[in-house]
């Protein structure tokens, strides 16, 4: 089991959405900035602009990865070693999100490999985003 | 005197193109001072970081020669990077706060060490390079004229740096569900530039072993005075996995120890023991990375940065540096900074080829000549340390070969690619 994120008024609707099945990026509407994890302000124009959420796909892929053999988070370390991806969504490269990769074996990560979105409950029932590889 | 605050954003030297630093040349180091070293704190209040932290300003200023009274500035980078003492209960004063165990402040230590001239203090967050560039710019300034520089850091019984909580917040809701954190992030970088440059992690192997022999030439590193046993590459290549592609011989191994170092006036230097080792700038990087991580990319985009930096504020070309000793606690990320720089014209993806050559101190590339802190210990100071004693020609066996062992200028910085402030030494101030 993962330790469970808990959610401030910035990333509620994120994790909101993660509950729902639904994977979101925060943008900017004033000048369409995607940005991940999601802020108090744009980082491009400032505390004055009004922050929102966008649906992404839900699809993207292996960017890169470590293996994780020694977690400094004590929940996590009973399931070492386990692979620790970064994944690039589909609809904007430039946004990452983590990844354990469930369903591919450790130490065996396709880079580059098409991923989808699945969301999995964590220790208290929120859900993260989780990627699996496709096909 | 007010509580310290940590130093204004106009202190740092962050943006390129800002030319010639306007107090290169102005700004001496006259001294130094460095603690014993522990493994781990045994709880003892003669052992405790702020007593080790008096023993290493009272070993600086005898370095200098000079007085207690003489000292007219203090900047402290304040936290040490172990865990902190609470819950435990505190002791009688000067231990009644985790200031003088888990740290020491600038005022712990004016406080306790009776400073009575003391005009000027600040704080420089994280480390001991942030307080560096604190103090250069403050006596470039003026501010203070006979300036500590201190630090102190230790590691708790215990393990280190662990999480326990079922849930997590700020930051660490982005991170722990998945255990990221910097060493993943090193981790996954390291991967990235294997990857994009055909390498491998057993090809740092001839580097981590140099960073363990120049360790066991330094009579004040961890290694030295306690595990003074050969490090060689099957040692390496053995380490347990922490992050892999990231073993424990690529982390810095926690320790208990304490520094001081003097920045003066190259006027009051005259008068001091040492012969004085200038200041001819001093940068600092934040980057900002696009979204979650920091991409290979952006680490490179970061490094080549500094180096424009160092370069551009000290008037110095790659060339010209003779003493490289950039961070390595991650081992994983110190060939950003080599090739970054070009330091002896290694480009992007060559630093493997390069740690096969001769990097010795006694080589034609003394790459690291500290040892770093994975061949003395977690401090992110023997880089500092071993510059100022190189370019004093003090450094003992350690001593540089090149330029007849009389080197001119020296580097150092820490702490990683994205969040460091650097320092650029030389023997003479023009």
């Amino acid at each position: 089991m993962k330790p469970s994120p808990v959610p401030d008024e910035v990333s509620k609707p994120f994790w909101d959405a993660c509950n729902e099945g639904r994977l979101v990026v925060q943008y900017c509407a004033e000048c369409d900035w995607l940005q991940h994890p999601p802020q108090k302000a744009c980082a491009k124009c400032g505390p004055d602009a009004s922050m929102e959420f966008r649906q992404m796909s839900g699809r993207g892929k292996i960017h890169g990865y470590c293996i994780s053999h020694d977690s400094r988070v004590m929940m996590l370390q009973e399931i070492q070693p386990f692979n620790l991806a970064v994944i690039e969504l589909e609809d904007a490269p430039e946004i990452k999100m983590l990844s354990h990769l469930p369903g591919t074996p450790t130490d065996e990560i396709p880079v580059g490999s098409a991923v989808e979105v699945v969301f999995e409950p964590t220790y208290n029932g929120q859900k993260i985003a989780e990627w699996s590889v496709v096909g | 005197m007010a509580p310290t605050q940590m130093a204004p954003a106009s202190v740092y030297r962050r943006d390129e193109g800002l030319g010639v630093w306007e107090h290169r040349g102005k700004v001496a180091v006259a001294g130094y001072g460095q603690a014993p070293t522990a493994r781990r704190w045994d709880g003892s209040l003669e052992t405790s970081l702020g007593a080790w932290q008096k023993l290493a300003i009272e070993k600086c200023l005898e370095d200098a020669g000079i007085t207690v009274d003489d000292i007219d500035g203090v900047v402290a980078c304040p936290q040490g990077m172990g865990d902190v003492w609470a819950p435990r209960p505190y002791f009688d004063a000067p231990y009644h706060s985790e200031d003088g165990l888990s740290g020491v402040s600038a005022d712990w230590v004016v406080e306790n060490m009776g400073m009575k001239n003391v005009k000027f203090t600040s704080h420089g967050p994280a480390c001991i390079s942030n307080a560096l560039c604190v103090a250069a710019q403050a006596v470039g300034d003026r501010q203070t004229e006979v300036c500590l520089v201190i630090r102190a850091t230790g590691n708790m019984p215990g393990r280190y740096h662990q999480n326990p909580s079922n849930e997590v917040s700020g930051n660490n809701q982005w991170m722990d569900p998945w255990g990221w954190g910097l060493m993943p992030q090193i981790g996954f970088g390291f991967e990235s530039y294997c990857r994009k440059y055909g390498s491998n992690h057993d090809r740092m192997a001839p580097f981590v072993v140099n960073q363990h022999r120049n360790g066991m030439m330094n009579p004040e590193g961890f290694y030295y005075q306690h595990r003074p046993e050969p490090f060689t590459a099957e040692d390496y290549l053995a380490g347990r996995w922490l992050q892999k592609p990231l073993n424990i011989w690529d982390a810095d191994l926690p320790i208990q120890t304490a520094v001081a170092y003097l920045y003066t006036t190259p006027e009051r230097a005259k008068d001091m023991k040492q012969p004085p080792v200038y200041i001819l700038n001093h940068v600092t990087q934040r980057g900002v990375v696009r979204s979650y991580v920091e991409t290979l990319e952006e680490t490179e985009a970061f490094t080549d940065s500094i180096a424009k930096k160092v370069l551009e504020g000290s008037g110095l070309t790659p060339g010209e540096i003779d003493i490289y000793n950039p961070y390595d606690g991650y081992t994983l990320f110190t060939q950003y900074y080599l090739e970054g720089m070009g330091w002896h014209g290694v480009k992007r993806g060559e630093a493997h080829d390069f740690y096969e050559g001769d990097i010795r101190v006694e080589g034609p590339h003394p790459f690291s000549s500290s040892g770093g802190n994975s061949g003395n210990g977690r401090t992110r100071w023997w880089i500092y340390t071993d510059s100022i004693q190189q370019l004093r020609s003090q450094a003992g066996q350690r001593q540089v070969t090149i330029k007849n062992g009389r080197p001119e200028t020296a580097v150092a910085g820490a702490f990683t690619p994205g969040a460091s402030d650097w320092t650029v030494f030389g023997t003479s101030p023009d």
